[in-house]
């Protein structure tokens, strides 16, 4: 059987030096021999593996005929942002665990087509805009709180249906964690603008600036016309992980750290106001996508060593596997079975010191993971001028907060039906991180799909 | 975009601004701040909302040229724009009819406090005020600050105007003098810490309003946390005003020393080119 085909990918050595995209693509003649890979499967076990229910075999197939166009419409027609999916989804556990060629060796690089796909469409045509329907008719109104991936999604698809959507975002800048978070070198920025221009295009209209809860509430968007109402504004509260001397100078949480790198692009700094001071010797503590993230966002900002702190082992890190081995090629120290107990400044109020206590793994937890237990008198210190915090996000309360009436569970996450995405509140619905927690931009994405079908069918 | 309607030179250092941000100016209320960009490359800072007028749809800010931003800012002239502006953030100051209340305004903290001081005289209180300064030309708002003052007293460390010292000079007769139910002080880290040590003394309630270095200002980052009593607060949603007795100043003092270095930098290139 045919291998895979690799992606080509800049050199650990030279990409550390910038923040352009690391892995570069597949060319046309890459993509076509991939895709010819595909079995075409009549019952394509890839397609339930999907979360916002992508033809996979249809598109592949077009690109294994060189159809590209006709490849992109079929991705377009259910995932509004495949340039974005196909870089960030975790295929490895979604459609590509299930595809039939990995039974016998390595799946379809389902993934890698998908970007490819999207990839040719951005630099061969300008974004297809929307028939803006001649129809005078008054389309109904339809509020969406938060521009990351739920959002847009659902703002794309009820506009796609005859919407009128107004996309309210709290920050200057549309996408969410695809802008704040994530950074260029996984997401270019151009990518991004792209997709998002894209949804537009559909018709929805994104307003920057505004935080429902403060500058507007949801009684008033009712008030003034909106007749449904879409939560979308994701885990951005940062958790911090409650030990003496997080606040001296020098710790982050990775929503503060990345934020500054890549929303207020302060590697770009001075000729972008915002500071982001990077010391010699970084530490991350946790061991998701946020913290390779965060520790290779150091590691191009000029640190000597960055290092993740983990308390479990490897097998339970939770970041992509691809992500991992990225960050291990690019120097990056894992510290694992590590749990931070102190953090030890200087008089001027600045990280020295981190004082760690060793692990090992005892019996499963609630999780099904092995619980890490401490292993007495295996405390040492370890000098480090930075350290970011990377242990998790909840539900930020500032909306929820103002909206009286509005359940959520015990994590402070929204309440709401499992297929209609309504929430307590009639003709309010949510979707995404503010009602998983932390999870991924698919999932997000099948939210925002679900909830836009819902409303349509209720209110449309 | 935010048209500026009005800049006014108030000191050599200060300036005030009003900004056409009608959202804005419908929902605010006194102790609450906006964050502002200037352009694409700018940062995002945060001012407190001096004024506000919802039927013009404008608002006012009152800012200090202490770095990058603020100076470009105050480059700026009326009919310019600015890139955002989003607010109103935090939650405003608690207004409520109390007896006398002490209201200290440090340097540009006078534009801080103003609007509260405004509310609590309207809805009654006996308000005595204190406007501390370096020297007499960082003296603002005296006129408007003693219209809405039972008694308004104007301190300078070097004496070139009011009387020479410091607000706690005149804050330490005054709560000798008489019982005062609540102080509210604004304006220098170092000035607040004293203040509430001095109150500390006498066991009067004591309000500060807080400046940590921001990002978003809407609770997602962190980066304004601050100490208060054996709890770390995010100042942006959990403040901007917090109980100053519990306030850990000094934490306060080092944190706002965060990017220092970074931020001379910008300002030397300036001066050389
Ligand atoms: C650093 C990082 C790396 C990640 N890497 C991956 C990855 O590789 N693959 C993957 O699948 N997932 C990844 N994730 C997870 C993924 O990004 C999230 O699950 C996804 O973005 C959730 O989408 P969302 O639309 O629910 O929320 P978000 O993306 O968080 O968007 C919410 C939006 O709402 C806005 N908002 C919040 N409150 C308000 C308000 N009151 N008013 C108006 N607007 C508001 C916010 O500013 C934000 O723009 C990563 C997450 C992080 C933080
Ligand atoms: C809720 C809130 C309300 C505020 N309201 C006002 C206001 O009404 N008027 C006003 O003039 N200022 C106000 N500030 C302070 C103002 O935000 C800062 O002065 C501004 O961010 C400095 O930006 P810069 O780029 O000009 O200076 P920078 O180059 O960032 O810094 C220059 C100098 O100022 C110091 N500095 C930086 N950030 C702050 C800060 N947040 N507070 C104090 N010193 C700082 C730095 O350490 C440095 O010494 C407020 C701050 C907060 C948090
Ligand atoms: S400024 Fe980001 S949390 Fe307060």
């Amino acid at each position: 059987m045919q291998k895979r085909l690799l992606m080509p990918e800049q050199l650990p050595q030279d990409r550390i030096k910038n923040f352009n995209e690391v892995a570069l693509g597949y060319t046309e003649d890459q993509a076509v021999a991939e895709a010819k890979r595909c079995l075409q499967c009549k019952k394509a076990p890839c397609m339930p593996g999907c979360p916002v229910e992508v033809d996979i075999p249809g598109f592949i197939k077009r690109v294994a005929g060189r159809k590209f166009p006709e490849a992109l419409d079929i991705l377009r027609k259910k995932n509004n942002l495949p340039a974005i999916c196909g870089r960030v989804c975790p295929q490895e556990t979604q459609c590509e665990i299930v595809c039939t060629l990995k039974k016998k060796g390595e799946p379809v690089a389902i993934g890698r087509l998908e970007r490819f796909a999207a990839d040719w469409g951005r630099t061969h045509s300008s974004p297809i805009t929307h028939n803006q329907s001649s129809n005078t008719r008054l389309k109904p109104l339809a509020a969406v709180i938060g521009a990351g991936p739920a959002g847009l999604t659902c703002a794309g698809d009820l506009a796609k249906t005859g919407w009128d959507v107004t996309i309210f975002e709290s920050l200057h800048a549309p996408g969410g964690v695809l802008r704040y978070g994530i950074p260029e070198f996984r997401m270019p920025r151009d990518v991004l603008d792209y997709e998002i221009k894209y949804v537009e295009n559909l018709g929805a209209e994104i307003k920057p600036n505004i935080i429902v809860g403060r500058t507007v509430t949801i009684d008033e968007l009712f008030a003034t016309g909106y007749k449904a109402i879409f939560i979308g504004t994701g885990a951005g509260f940062p958790y911090f992980l409650g030990i003496p001397g997080e606040n001296y100078n020098g710790v982050y949480s990775a929503n503060e750290f990345l934020t500054r790198a890549n929303l207020m692009k302060a590697y770009k700094f001075p000729e972008y106001d915002t500071p982001l001071r990077i010391g010699k010797k970084v530490a991350v503590v946790g061991a998701g996508n946020v913290a390779m993230d965060s520790a290779r966002v150091a590691r191009r900002l000029g640190a000597e060593k960055v290092c993740i702190i983990y308390r479990r082992s490897r097998s339970e890190m939770p970041a992509r596997a691809e992500e991992i081995h990225h960050a291990e090629e690019e120097g990056i120290e894992l510290d694992l079975l590590t749990l931070p107990i102190e953090i030890i400044g200087d008089d001027k109020g600045w990280v020295k010191q981190v004082k760690c206590l060793k692990m090992r793994l005892g019996e499963p937890d609630d999780s099904g993971r092995r619980r890490p237990v401490k292993i007495d008198g295996s405390e040492y210190l370890e000098d480090i001028d930075t350290i970011v915090i990377a242990i998790g996000q909840g539900p930020n309360p500032l909306l929820l907060s103002q909206t009286p009436g509005l359940k959520l569970n015990k994590r402070g996450n929204i309440i709401v039906d499992d297929i209609t995405g309504e929430t307590s509140l009639e003709g309010v619905y949510a979707g995404g991180d503010i009602v998983t927690g932390a999870a991924t931009v698919i999932e997000a994405m099948g939210a925002g799909k679900r909830v836009a079908r819902a409303i349509n069918e209720k209110h449309g | 975009m935010y048209k500026i309607l009005n800049v006014k030179q108030l000191s050599e250092e200060i300036k005030s601004m009003v900004i056409s941000a009608p959202e804005i100016a419908k929902k605010a209320k006194p102790g609450q701040f906006i964050v502002l960009r200037i352009d694409e490359n700018g940062e995002r800072i945060p001012l407190t909302i001096n004024d506000f007028d919802a039927k013009t749809g404008s608002i006012t800010i009152i800012f200090q040229e202490v770095g990058k931003t603020t100076r470009k800012l105050g480059m700026l002239k009326k009919g310019d724009s600015l890139i955002d502006v989003a607010g109103p953030l935090g939650h405003p100051g608690k207004v409520e009819k109390l007896g006398t209340v002490v209201c200290i305004g440090g340097g540009v903290g006078v534009a801080v406090v103003y609007p509260e001081v405004r509310a609590l005289k309207e809805i009654g209180n006996t308000v005595i005020s204190i406007i501390g300064a370096r020297n007499r030309d960082m003296v603002i708002l005296e006129d408007k600050m003693r219209e809405i003052s039972d008694e308004l007293h104007v301190t300078t460390d070097d004496g070139s105007y009011g009387r020479k010292g410091v607000v706690t000079d005149p804050l330490k007769e005054i709560l000798m003098k008489k019982k005062a139910d609540l102080v509210i002080a604004i304006g220098p880290i170092i000035m607040m810490k004293f203040v509430c040590l001095m109150t500390k003394e006498f066991d009067v309630p004591t309000i500060v309003n807080l400046n940590p270095i921001m990002v978003d200002g809407t609770g997602m980052c962190g980066s304004c946390r601050v100490t208060v009593g054996d709890e770390t607060k995010f100042a942006c949603v959990d403040g901007p005003e917090f109980n100053g007795h519990l306030v850990d100043f000094d934490e306060l003092t080092n944190r706002n020393a965060r990017f220092l270095n970074e931020e001379k930098e910008p300002c030397r290139c300036k001066k050389d080119s």
